[in-house]
């Protein structure tokens, strides 16, 4: 009843091409960021900012980067890791190498370097597919992160090859790195960047360019029959993807943990990002993060579970149940709608259009 | 089956560069050390890890080939067989009765797999499914620990480890490797035998080629699936006791699934003889590498080398060296 | 899709959201909480199982035979990391704040979560305990205030693997011209000793050999075969990890390399990993940075108060004397040693992090300390300092006899001399890195 387009009318192209063509998605919207900007960080512990919104926020974005390669351009790879220490590591040797320069620059130069090295590793890609390719992208996950553990000059020759980032103003003596950074500003600052880059993802699939790339998952040679050139539009993919991947990196190391070992971004972390845009949805922003959600707050949240009820159940058992709670609300989630949560979500809005009636 | 003329110009071509590159880095530089003898040693030392690798492999070849499914959790089933194996044999029952209980289980386990996740499942696509299997390895690492703990258990199948004999005089072969590579070799063949030879094996390689086929001509679906995954069940057993008597039964046997990865690219996913040869080509081409080529670049490359050496002949033929020829329509 | 489908989602988001929002559990006021970070599930558990169940019953010996600590009793929660180190960091967070005063110190028992925590215990005032693992270079205590390393580092480690060669063969001067080949787990950990290895490998002249083998370590043929087939060194070292280690000792059986030839870290030196490589195990020697078996005092008032109690947390008392387990009591004993002092400093109430720091940087366990608390011979000594945080840095050679270790060497001391100017050197170049000013130590 009170969410349909009904009496919206569309006076221009602009407006009829709008991202959320009905007001009360818009309203949705600016609430939504209303309350990731202004309401969670005045009200969240610090645990929660720090320990759990923290990683949603980076590993969505890690997601997002992975969903674009996968969910649109059809993509599969598992290398999500490789190029999240990539992100991390380039970040760190500018970071040190330069220290005058601004965290942002910092940062987004780590993605475009990190893009490169997707480029690189996204050109078998051309021959390859479906498990194939993923499977050939983890050639790219053990390889990146075997160089890292490697070769000294990444880690400036400390003797255990961990980095850990130098304290980093935002602004002024707005602190977002270094044991100075509270949760609060380590929080803003990833959201910012976050929301600026879904935002970017979101209008660069509704662009010629994520047509193309959908065309590719879709049918590839029926996408190269129209005359959509293979080579380029794969490795953009692989480019912007791994651009994300790298921030996403760069962040994960600078603004959470501070200081990593390559073995943070090992091979689970692929599979764990791959996981998320599964669970979340393929081929949909929102998924990226209803699925990041979905994977780092339930382990949390079972394991905190029984504490909840009282009850005093070792700490072993609590984790084995974490596991099987874990693997059959997968299988669930995957039994009551295959295409993932962001189907699920979409399947609400439409219910919520004809609401009360049932068609 | 037909070996197209590419795979031997291929295979010829690996073997070739298999001996050409460790013997021209000996001659080229001071740090490799290179002589005949170490360079069978070494040959033959990876060739038969790869058999143990191929183990691994085929559980995921058997569930690929007949429903498609991309079966993550082959790792863990590999974990579970073997934690309930010792599990049963800790609980006091002899060896011969765990393993028929253990066999019991996989099979009840392969048929609530295909009740509760693969039959709701049905026509989906291969991600999705590949995804369910991943519910299954994490539901399956949890309830077996759940079910015997995670301490480490011992799984001795009295094999010595100690240096086993001189082939020729110089070369050393480790009789555990030679022991698995038998039983690798047993399992191979009977399970190719039952493939060949008996009704369920003919009707699990129709549904591989065609379901819709296979369905029309009234081979239950359903029951192929359960008797796949209950074959899958078997091949993990004997993976989880082979790898479990050389590490010992504890969780770490789960990431094997790993080591299993490349060989399954290069063989291809849909082919039993593939999993073999491409575990012989992983196992000595990574062995030979990390031997002849790492030392030149700082080592420890053997994990990543197995994956590239996939991806160098995937680059030549797609679909994996036996895989099926994909055969696209618009 | 149904509608009835829909709302089981709804309705189990609800769920999952309201119970996150009240996370926050009730403690009494007037007990210490002890939040210790264990493994004992994961790849890593039959390692990280005996450290946990040692821990918790030396606290829970506290409690039972004298109420604590200064009358004020202990509280100890559990979080299982499973070794993972985003885990790890959730674990912390959630459990820094429990309590009448916080954790009031952390013993994160992994390399990574280690590095992880680094900047967070600063910010909290909550200091790092990593015992015989993590950065060797936090002994400096003016640029690590909250970092404490006691007993043992890897780079001391590595030097008393090669004092204890040397007095294997008779005297350093006999190392020259040496082989020693050394097999890592390639990663933070692992590499660790190197640079040691290579200063003491320049000074004696002997050669050093490394063996990287990629993390998990389940495939080792091609190393073992170049060490044994070809290098033939006259001793190899090993710093590996969970299943990596029976797996070097089984491949290192399977090329005739001598077990009493082979010397792995005190992580490499846990029952759990001996059992499955069997009698191939019989004769490899491990560094140990604490005494191996349960004859001890503690072990017997452990028995008497927990085990015949049925409040045990081992699976028997025949577990407890395993290495990992006196690890545990070892760990235990550090952090309630702190307590106290800092209890007899500010009182005897619970107390915070920040005063926990200032009791370990003064931190006396004398030799008649240990006799009191029955580990004599079992721990030893440890005198810290606010410039050094970590004391002797001592370690024993051990050797396994197919069943369990036998000490065989006494205390062997690293050369602290050179060490400290390493430590130095590597804490003043992270200082450098991260900004950060050597507090003074007067």
């Amino acid at each position: 009843m009170i969410y349909r387009e009904a009496g919206e009318f569309k006076a221009s192209y602009r407006e009829d091409m709008a991202i959320l063509p009905i007001r009360q998605d818009r309203w949705f919207m600016w609430a939504l960021m209303a309350v990731a900007f202004l309401v969670i960080p005045s009200i969240a512990s610090e645990y929660w900012l720090g320990t759990i919104m923290l990683p949603f926020l980076i590993l969505a974005l890690a997601a997002l980067g992975l969903n674009v390669l996968t969910g649109y351009a059809g993509q599969l790879s598992l290398g999500t890791g490789g190029f999240m220490a990539t992100g991390a590591f380039a970040a760190y040797k500018l970071a040190t190498a330069f220290p005058e320069l601004h965290i942002i620059v910092v940062i987004l130069l780590a993605g475009l370097i990190t893009a490169g090295v997707g480029i690189l590793f996204g050109i078998p890609s051309l021959r390859i597919k479906g498990f194939y390719l993923a499977v050939a992208t983890l050639a790219s996950q053990f390889f990146l992160i075997w160089m890292f553990n490697k070769f000294g000059w990444f880690t400036n020759y400390s003797s255990s090859g961990v980095i850990s980032a130098p304290p980093m103003t935002a602004f002024g003596d707005f602190f977002v790195t270094g044991p100075h950074a509270t949760p609060v500003a380590k929080y803003l600052f990833a959201l910012t960047l976050v929301v600026f880059f879904a935002m970017m993802t979101k209008n660069l699939v509704r662009s010629n360019i994520g047509r193309e790339w959908m065309a590719v998952r879709d049918m590839d040679i029926a996408a190269e029959i129209i005359g959509i050139k293979m080579l380029p539009t794969k490795l953009k993919a692989f480019a912007y993807s791994s651009f994300l991947c790298g921030i996403a990196g760069a962040l994960w190391a600078f603004v959470h943990t501070g200081s990593v070992e390559p073995l943070a971004f090992d091979v689970n972390r692929s599979f764990q990002i791959l996981f998320m845009i599964i669970i979340g949805g393929l081929g949909s922003i929102m998924g990226a993060f209803l699925g990041s959600a979905f994977i780092v707050l339930l382990p949390i949240l079972l394991t905190n579970a029984p504490h909840l009820f009282g009850l005093n159940i070792p700490v072993d058992i609590i984790s084995h149940i974490e596991f099987m709670v874990f693997g059959a609300l997968i299988l669930f989630f995957l039994i009551v709608e295959p295409h993932g949560l962001a189907r699920l979500w979409q399947i609400t809005k439409e219910k919520l259009r004809l609401w009360p009636f049932p068609y | 089956m037909r070996i197209e003329r590419d795979v031997i110009y291929i295979f010829i071509a690996t073997l070739f560069l298999m001996v050409a590159i460790p013997w021209a880095a000996g001659q080229l530089s001071e740090d490799i050390f290179f002589e005949w003898p170490f360079f069978f040693e070494v040959a033959i030392g990876g060739l038969l890890a790869g058999v143990m690798y191929s183990l691994v492999a085929l559980g995921f070849v058997l569930i690929f080939k007949a429903s498609g499914v991309f079966n993550f959790a082959q790792g863990a089933m590999v974990l579970f067989s073997a934690l309930t194996l010792v599990g049963l044999n800790e609980l006091g029952l002899p060896m011969w009765l765990a393993v028929i209980v253990t066999l019991i289980v996989m099979l009840v386990l392969a048929i609530v797999i295909e009740r509760v996740v693969l039959r709701p499942l049905v026509n989906q696509e291969h991600i999705i499914l590949f995804m369910a299997t991943i519910g299954i390895t994490y539901f399956l690492d949890g309830f077996g620990q759940t079910l015997w703990g995670s301490e480490v258990k011992i799984l001795d199948l009295g094999i010595p480890s100690e240096p086993g004999f001189y082939f020729g005089g110089a070369i050393l072969i480790n009789d555990f490797d030679l022991v698995a590579a038998l039983i690798a070799g047993v399992l191979v063949v009977s399970l190719a035998l039952f493939f060949q030879y008996t009704r369920i094996g003919r009707a699990l390689r129709a549904v591989a080629d065609d379901h819709q086929a296979a369905l029309s001509v009234g081979i239950p679906l359903k029951h192929i699936w359960v008797i796949v995954w209950a074959v899958a069940g078997i091949v993990a057993l004997v993976a989880g006791i082979m790898w479990g008597s050389k590490l010992g039964v504890q969780f770490s046997l789960a990431l094997i699934a790993l080591k299993a990865l490349p060989v399954l690219i290069l063989g291809g996913f849909t082919s039993v003889p593939g999993a073999i040869i491409g575990g012989l080509i992983i196992g000595a081409g990574e062995k030979l590498a990390e031997v002849f080529i790492a030392p030149l670049i700082g080592g420890g490359i053997e994990d990543w080398f197995a994956y590239m050496l996939a991806l160098a002949f995937l680059v030549f033929r797609p679909q994996g060296l036996f895989g099926e020829k994909i055969i696209e329509r618009v | 899709m149904k509608l009835t489908k829909m709302k089981t989602t709804i309705i189990a988001a609800a769920v999952i959201a309201g119970s996150l929002a009240g996370a926050a559990t009730a403690f009494a006021a007037d007990s210490q909480f002890i939040g210790s970070l264990v493994y004992r599930t994961g790849p890593y558990a039959p390692g990280g199982i005996p450290w946990a169940d040692g821990f918790a019953d030396y606290i829970n010996l506290l409690n039972e035979r004298d109420g604590g600590i200064n009358g004020v009793r202990l509280d100890l929660e559990e979080c299982d990391t499973a070794y993972n180190t985003d885990k790890g960091v959730e674990c912390y967070e959630r459990l820094k704040n429990n309590g009448a005063t916080g954790m009031p110190a952390v013993m994160p028992l992994s390399t990574g979560i280690t590095y992880a925590l680094l900047d967070r215990v600063v910010a909290d005032k909550i200091p790092l305990i990593t015992s015989g693992y993590g950065r060797a270079d936090a002994a400096d205590g003016r640029i690590f205030p909250y970092v404490f390393v006691p007993p043992a580092t890897y780079w001391g480690g590595a030097d008393i693997a090669i004092n204890y060669i040397a007095t294997q063969e008779g005297g350093y001067g006999k190392l020259k011209g040496k082989k020693i080949a050394l097999v890592y787990h390639d990663s933070a950990y692992g590499k660790e000793p190197i640079n040691t290895l290579q200063a003491l490998a320049d000074q004696h002249g002997f050669k050093l050999s490394k063996f990287p083998v990629p993390h998990p370590g389940l495939e080792q043929k091609a190393t073992w075969l170049k060490i044994g087939r070809q290098l033939r060194p006259d001793y190899v070292l090993m710093w590996g990890w969970g299943v990596m280690n029976a797996t070097a000792i089984k491949e290192a059986a399977a090329v005739g390399f001598p077990r009493e030839k082979f010397i792995g870290v005190w992580w490499s030196g846990n029952d759990a990993d001996m059992i499955p490589a069997g009698k191939a195990a019989v004769g490899y020697k491990s560094l140990q940075f604490n005494g191996v078996g349960s004859d001890f005092g503690v072990h017997k008032q452990i028995k008497k108060e927990l085990y015949d109690k049925g409040k045990g947390s081992a699976k028997s008392a025949g577990n407890t004397g395993e290495v990992a387990y006196n690890r545990g009591l070892q760990s235990a004993l550090i952090l309630t040693e702190a307590l106290r002092a800092a209890m007899n400093q500010y009182g005897n109430k619970p107390v915070t992090g920040e005063q926990v720091a200032w009791a370990l940087d003064r931190l006396s366990i004398t030799e008649e300390r240990l006799k009191e608390i029955g580990a004599d011979g079992l721990f030893d000594p440890i005198e810290l300092s606010c410039v050094d945080h970590l004391g002797k840095g001592r370690a024993k050679v051990t050797q396994w006899d197919g069943k369990q270790w036998e000490t065989i060497s006494d205390w062997i001391e690293p050369n602290s001399e050179m060490l400290r100017a390493m430590y130095e050197a590597s804490a003043a170049q992270y200082a450098k890195e991260k900004g950060i000013m050597p507090r003074p130590c007067g």
